[in-house]
C-alpha cells in the first residue's frame, strides 16, 4: 500500500482561505458579548492582541473557526465575531480535525489551557501534533486550574500549594513546548501574554504555517496563581531569563547580550554561556527550519519550571505534508479514478434474479 | 414442513446416488480458529445465494485471534440455513455439522440432533487432540456418536494427496482442507462451484499456487463425494420463491456502510466517518474506506471521543458526520453525544451491540445497549433510537436514522447488534431512483431582528434550529455545551429559561415523525401480542410461525423506532389482554414499555451471547397463550 505523496507542502497555512478586500479593524473581530474574565487576567490582553491581528490576515472573517474546550480560556469563541464552538473539556482539537478535514476553505483555531489541552485532551494534543491537521492551536499557560477555582495543574511546579495540594503538589510538571516537539510538530512556539508584539508575530507566523501550530502563551491568573510569571515582566530579571528566538541569528539574551547559547559537549545538548568566555562563533544560529527535531528539543529544554530561562519565539517552524491535505488527496483521487456509482455498489458482483 | 436429512436411511453402497429434495438445510462447519470455518462458510453462503437460495448466517467465533490451537476456546464455527423458501433465522440446530478437530465436535456435538449427519476431519483425532479436550477415549471409536449418521473423512490427507503434484509442504498444503470441506459439501448439495473458484483465484491472485492448491483442494473434496461410495445420497434445495426482484448476500455490517455511502448520496452532503476499532464495529470502518470516491472521508481517530469528536466537527462544517463502535465505545462518546444534542446538530452514532458489561464478550451478540442509548447522559439529553431487525434491513434503518438527523439536526443512535453486523441474508437491492431524498437547505440568510442571526430559532413544525455553515457571510455566532438562550442561542444561566429549553430539546424528538408500527395477527383472533426490536425479528417470527402451525393464534409486532416510540403503539397494546416482550438483555424494553404505557407486559429474556433459537420461543409463546407462564 502507498501513501499519496504531496511532497513537500507548496501551499501556506491560509492558502484557499476566501479574502476579504475591504478594510478590517479589530472592532469587527469583537462579538457582541460582554467579556467575563476576572479583572486582570491574562486572556484579556491575548483577546486583544487577537483581535487586533486579524485584520491583518485579510481572510473573510466568516471563514474563521474559534474551537475551545473547557476553562477560562475556553469562553475565547464566544468573544470572537467568528464562527466558534465552545466544545467539551479536552476535544477541541478532535473537533478541529474534523472540521478542517472536511473544510479546506476556514481558518481553524484552537483555544485550550494547561489543563484542557495537556491533562484531560493530552491524547488528543499530541496525536493532533503527530498527525500535523492544519490547525492553530493557542494554549494558555497559567500553570493552574482556573474555573473550578484553584487546583494545580500539569504544568505547575512541583511543590505547588493549592486547595487540593495542600501539602504540596507531587507530580512533576510537563514543559509544553517539549511535548509538542516530542510529537513531532511542526511549528512550536512559546510567547507572553504581556508581549503584544512578539504575541502577533508569533501568532502571523502560525497563522501562515501549514500543518498544526502549536503557540504556548504564559498568561497570569491574578486570582489563583498571581505573578507565575512575574520574574519574566520585571525589569532587572526579565533580561537575564528571557532567551529571545530570531530565525538565523546567534542566540544572545541579556540586557548588554552579554549571554549566548553554546552546545554542550558534555550532553549532547545546549546551555547557556556568558559570550565572553567562549567567542561569539560559538554561539548558535537559530535555525526553526531544521527537520530533525532534536536541535528545537534541546532549545526547550533551557526552560525550566523555575523560569531562569526561558526561551520564547518560534522553536521549529518546518514543512511536512498536513494530515487534512493528505486526507482530501486520497478522495479526490479516489473520484477521479472511480466513478460514483452508487447502482453499481449496490448491486456488487453476485446478484441473481427471481422472476414472476 | 421441512425435511430433516437425518430421516435418511443409512446410506447404501449404490454408485449412482440418490437424489432426495428438502426445502431447508442448516449446516454447521466448526473447526479450530485457524481451520477458516469463517471463509468457509462464507463461500457456501455464496454458493447457497448465487443458487438462489433464501438463507441466514450466524457466525460464531472466539475473540481471541488464535486461541491455542485444538482447544475448545479456539473452536470457530459458521451456521447457515438456506430453504426454498423465505426463512427468518439461522436456524436452531445444525442437520449437517462438520467437525474438523475433537474440539469442534466436542463443542457442538450436543447440537446435532439425533438423527443428524456427522462429517468428522479424522486426521486430527490423535491421543494428544483428543486429551487436550478431555476425551479418554476416541469418540469415533467407541459407540459414543451410534445416533448420527457419521462420516469419517481423512481430509488433511486426502487433501495433501490431492496436492501433491503441486510441490507444497505438508502443513501448507493441509491448510487448504478446510476447501476439501467445502467441495464436498457443494457436492452433496449440488452447489454452483464457478464463483468459488473464482472467488479463490482473486483473494490469492499474488499467491497463484496457493490459489491453485485451494482450487485443487476443493475440486478434490467435490470428487471425493462423487467417486467414493460413502455417500449414497445427495440433497436439492431449490431456489426460494421470493419476491421478485434483483437479489444480493449482504452482511449487517456492510448493509450499514452501504446505507451511509447512499445517504450521503441522497442527502448531497459529503460523509465524515470519525471513528476507532472496535469488534463487532470495525467493518463498517472497513468497508467505507473502500468507497472514497463517494465522498467519504474515513478518519481512524486516536480514540473514540476522538472519533465522535471529528464527526462532530464535521457535522458542524456541514458534511454528514457519522461514527461507530460498540457498547464501550457508546460509554466514551456519550459526553460528546450530550454535546451534539445541546448544540443540535446532525451525527449518527452507530452501536453495534455485544455482550457487555465492560469488555464483556467481544465477539458474542446481546441488546443490552438500549437504555444506555436511551439515557445514558447527563442531563435531559433525548436521543432518537432506531434499530435494524436483520442484516438486509440495516440498509433502510440507516437512510430512516440520516433522514432523522437531517431533518431534527440531532444525533440518533443505531442500535445493530452483533449477530446483524456479521450475519448475513438476501437483500433485495434497491433501485437507487425509489431511495428517498434527504437532501436539506443550509441557512443563508439572517433570521433575527436588525440582520442579526439567531441560531436557535426553531423551524414551527419540526422545532429544528437552522443549520449554519462557517463560510456563510453574516450568520457568524457561537454554539457550544453551556445552556443557551432560546432564539438568540446566547449563554443563559436564567432559571426560566432552562426549564423551557429542557423541554423543547424533549419536544423536538418527541415530535419527530415515525411510521406507525404494523401488527402481524394473520388471523385476527390473538389475544397475546410478542413484541420485539432488533435482531429478535427472526426467532419471533419463526416462533410464531410454529405457534401458529401448531394451531395458536398470535399477534407479533416489531420497532424500528424505539424514540421515539410509534404513535399507535399504545392504542395497540391496549388491544391484546397479554402482551410478551422477548429480549437479549434483563428486560429493557419492557422497562420502557411498562413505564411508558402501564402495560403489565410479559418479559422473557436471555443474555447467552446466542439469538433465540425458534424453538424456545415457541415453548413461551405458547405457555403464555395456554395461560401457563406469567413470568
Amino acid at each position: 500500500m502507498t501513501a499519496i505523496d504531496l511532497g513537500l507542502p507548496t501551499l501556506g497555512g491560509l492558502d484557499g482561505i476566501p479574502t476579504f478586500d475591504g478594510k478590517q479593524t479589530a472592532k469587527d473581530y469583537k462579538s457582541d458579548q460582554e467579556v467575563r474574565w476576572c479583572p486582570g487576567c491574562g486572556d484579556y490582553a491575548v483577546l486583544a492582541a487577537v483581535q487586533g491581528f486579524m485584520p491583518q490576515l485579510g481572510l473573510k472573517r466568516e471563514n474563521i473557526v474559534f474551537v475551545s474546550g473547557i476553562g477560562c480560556s475556553s469562553r475565547f469563541p464566544y468573544y470572537m465575531n467568528t464562527y466558534g464552538v465552545h466544545s467539551i473539556h479536552g476535544r477541541a482539537p478532535a473537533l478541529a480535525t474534523g472540521l478542517a478535514v472536511s473544510r479546506p476553505d476556514l481558518s481553524v483555531w484552537v483555544v485550550t489551557g494547561d489543563g484542557d489541552a495537556l491533562s484531560i485532551g493530552g491524547n488528543h494534543l499530541m496525536h493532533t501534533l503527530r498527525r500535523n491537521v492544519n490547525l492553530k492551536i493557542l494554549l494558555f499557560n497559567n500553570r493552574i486550574y482556573g474555573l473550578t477555582k484553584g487546583q494545580y495543574s500539569p504544568t505547575s511546579e512541583i511543590g505547588k500549594v493549592t486547595k487540593s495540594t495542600p501539602m504540596g503538589s507531587l507530580d512533576n510538571p510537563f514543559n509544553p513546548v517539549s511535548l509538542a516537539l516530542g510529537a513531532e510538530a511542526t511549528f512550536v512556539a512559546r510567547t507572553l501574554d504581556s508581549d503584544r508584539k512578539q504575541l502577533t508575530e508569533v501568532l502571523r507566523a502560525a497563522a501562515e504555517h501549514r500543518g498544526t501550530a502549536l503557540v504556548e502563551i504564559y498568561q497570569n491568573c491574578p486570582i489563583f496563581n498571581d505573578g507565575a510569571f512575574e520574574v519574566l515582566r520585571e525589569p532587572g530579571e526579565r533580561d537575564r531569563r528571557i532567551i529571545p528566538l530570531a530565525d538565523g541569528q546567534p542566540i544572545l539574551f541579556g540586557a548588554e547580550q552579554e549571554y549566548g547559547v553554546v552546545r554542550d559537549p558534555a550532553t549532547g545538548g545546549l546551555s547557556v554561556c556568558k559570550v565572553a568566555e567562549v567567542g561569539l562563533d560559538a554561539v548558535v544560529i537559530h535555525d526553526a527550519g531544521l527537520m530533525d527535531p532534536s536541535y528545537a528539543f534541546a532549545l526547550s529544554r533551557l526552560t525550566g519550571s523555575d523560569l531562569a530561562h526561558t526561551v520564547t519565539g518560534v522553536f521549529r517552524s518546518v514543512n511536512r505534508p498536513s494530515y487534512d491535505d493528505l486526507a482530501r488527496a486520497q478522495v479526490k483521487q479516489a473520484r477521479e479514478t472511480k466513478p460514483a456509482d452508487l447502482q453499481a455498489l449496490l448491486r456488487g458482483n453476485d446478484t441473481w434474479t427471481v422472476a414472476d | 414442513m421441512s425435511v430433516d436429512v437425518g430421516d435418511t436411511d443409512s446410506p447404501s453402497p449404490a454408485a449412482d446416488h440418490e437424489v432426495r429434495k428438502l426445502d431447508r438445510v442448516v449446516i454447521r462447519f466448526a473447526g479450530d480458529s485457524g481451520d477458516g470455518m469463517q471463509l468457509t462458510g462464507d463461500r457456501f453462503t455464496s454458493e447457497a445465494a448465487a443458487f438462489g437460495n433464501d438463507l441466514a448466517t450466524l457466525p460464531n467465533f472466539p475473540a481471541e485471534i488464535r486461541a491455542p490451537q485444538g482447544t475448545l476456546p479456539g473452536v470457530s464455527s459458521f451456521q447457515l440455513h438456506f430453504a426454498d423458501y423465505d426463512i427468518l433465522t439461522p436456524g436452531d440446530r445444525p442437520d449437517v455439522l462438520v467437525a474438523m478437530n475433537p474440539a469442534a465436535l466436542k463443542a457442538n456435538i450436543a447440537d446435532l440432533p439425533p438423527g443428524g449427519m456427522l462429517i468428522v476431519n479424522t486426521d486430527e483425532f490423535t491421543k494428544r487432540n483428543l486429551t487436550k479436550v478431555g476425551y479418554d477415549e476416541d469418540p469415533l471409536g467407541d459407540d459414543s456418536l451410534a445416533s448420527f449418521q457419521v462420516h469419517k473423512v481423512a481430509m488433511a490427507t486426502l487433501t495433501r494427496g490431492a496436492l501433491e503434484s503441486t510441490g507444497l509442504g505438508k502443513k501448507d498444503a493441509e491448510r487448504a482442507k478446510n476447501m476439501f470441506a467445502l467441495g464436498l459439501l457443494s457436492w452433496m448439495y449440488h452447489r454452483p462451484t464457478e464463483g468459488t473458484e473464482r472467488f479463490l483465484r482473486e483473494k490469492f491472485a499474488r499467491k497463484p499456487d496457493i490459489a491453485e492448491a485451494n482450487v485443487l483442494a476443493f475440486r478434490a473434496g467435490w470428487n471425493y463425494g462423487e467417486t467414493t461410495e460413502s455417500f449414497a445420497v445427495t440433497y436439492q434445495v431449490a431456489p426460494a420463491k421470493l419476491a421478485t426482484g434483483t437479489y444480493r448476500q449482504i452482511t449487517g455490517n456492510t448493509a450499514l456502510a452501504y446505507g451511509i455511502v447512499a445517504a450521503g448520496q441522497l442527502a448531497k452532503l459529503p460523509i465524515v466517518l470519525g471513528t476507532y476499532p472496535i469488534t463487532p464495529a470495525s467493518d463498517i470502518l472497513h468497508e467505507l474506506s473502500k468507497h472514497k470516491n463517494f465522498g467519504i472521508t474515513t478518519f481512524q481517530a486516536e480514540d473514540e471521543i476522538a472519533g465522535i469528536g471529528a464527526a462532530l466537527g464535521a457535522s458542524y462544517g456541514g458534511s454528514l458526520g457519522m461514527t461507530t463502535t460498540s457498547g464501550p465505545g457508546i460509554a466514551l462518546k456519550s459526553e460528546t453525544i450530550g454535546l451534539a444534542v445541546m448544540t443540535e446538530l446532525p451525527l449518527v452514532v452507530i452501536d453495534v451491540q455485544r455482550g457487555g458489561p465492560s469488555t464483556g464478550l467481544p465477539t458474542k451478540t446481546e441488546q443490552a445497549d438500549l437504555l444506555q442509548a436511551m439515557f445514558g447522559r447527563n442531563g435531559e439529553a433525548p436521543v432518537p433510537v432506531v434499530a435494524p431487525q436483520s442484516p438486509a434491513d440495516c440498509f433502510r434503518t440507516m437512510l430512516d436514522a440520516v433522514r432523522i438527523a437531517l431533518t431534527y439536526r440531532t444525533p440518533v443512535l443505531v442500535l445493530s447488534d452483533g449477530s446483524i453486523a456479521n450475519g448475513s441474508e438476501p437483500w433485495m437491492v434497491p433501485a437507487i431512483e425509489d431511495l428517498p431524498d434527504l437532501s436539506v437547505a443550509f441557512a443563508t440568510e439572517p433570521n433575527g431582528p436588525d440582520g442579526t442571526f439567531w441560531p436557535y430559532l426553531r423551524d414551527s413544525e419540526t422545532l429544528a434550529r437552522p443549520w449554519a455553515v462557517p463560510g456563510t457571510p453574516g450568520l457568524e455566532h457561537r454554539i457550544g455545551g453551556l445552556e443557551k438562550q432560546d432564539g438568540t442561542g446566547n449563554i443563559s444561566y436564567d432559571p426560566d429559561n432552562h426549564d423551557k429549553m429542557v423541554r423543547l430539546r424533549q419536544a423536538k424528538i418527541d415530535g419527530i415523525s415515525v411510521p406507525d408500527v404494523v401488527v402481524d395477527d394473520p388471523s385476527g383472533e390473538a389475544s397475546v401480542l410478542v413484541v420485539g426490536w432488533g435482531s429478535t425479528f427472526g426467532p419471533i417470527g419463526a416462533a410464531a410461525r410454529r405457534v401458529r402451525n401448531a394451531g395458536h393464534h398470535v399477534a407479533t409486532a416489531h420497532l424500528r423506532h424505539i424514540n421515539p416510540l410509534p404513535g399507535n403503539l399504545s392504542d395497540m397494546l391496549a388491544s391484546y389482554s397479554r402482551v410478551v416482550i422477548p429480549e437479549m438483555n434483563l428486560g429493557q424494553l419492557a422497562l420502557l414499555l411498562r413505564a411508558k404505557f402501564l402495560v403489565d407486559a410479559v418479559s422473557y429474556t436471555k443474555v447467552a451471547g446466542l439469538p433465540f433459537k425458534a424453538e424456545e420461543l415457541q415453548h413461551v409463546i405458547t405457555d403464555i397463550i395456554e395461560g401457563g407462564m406469567t413470568r
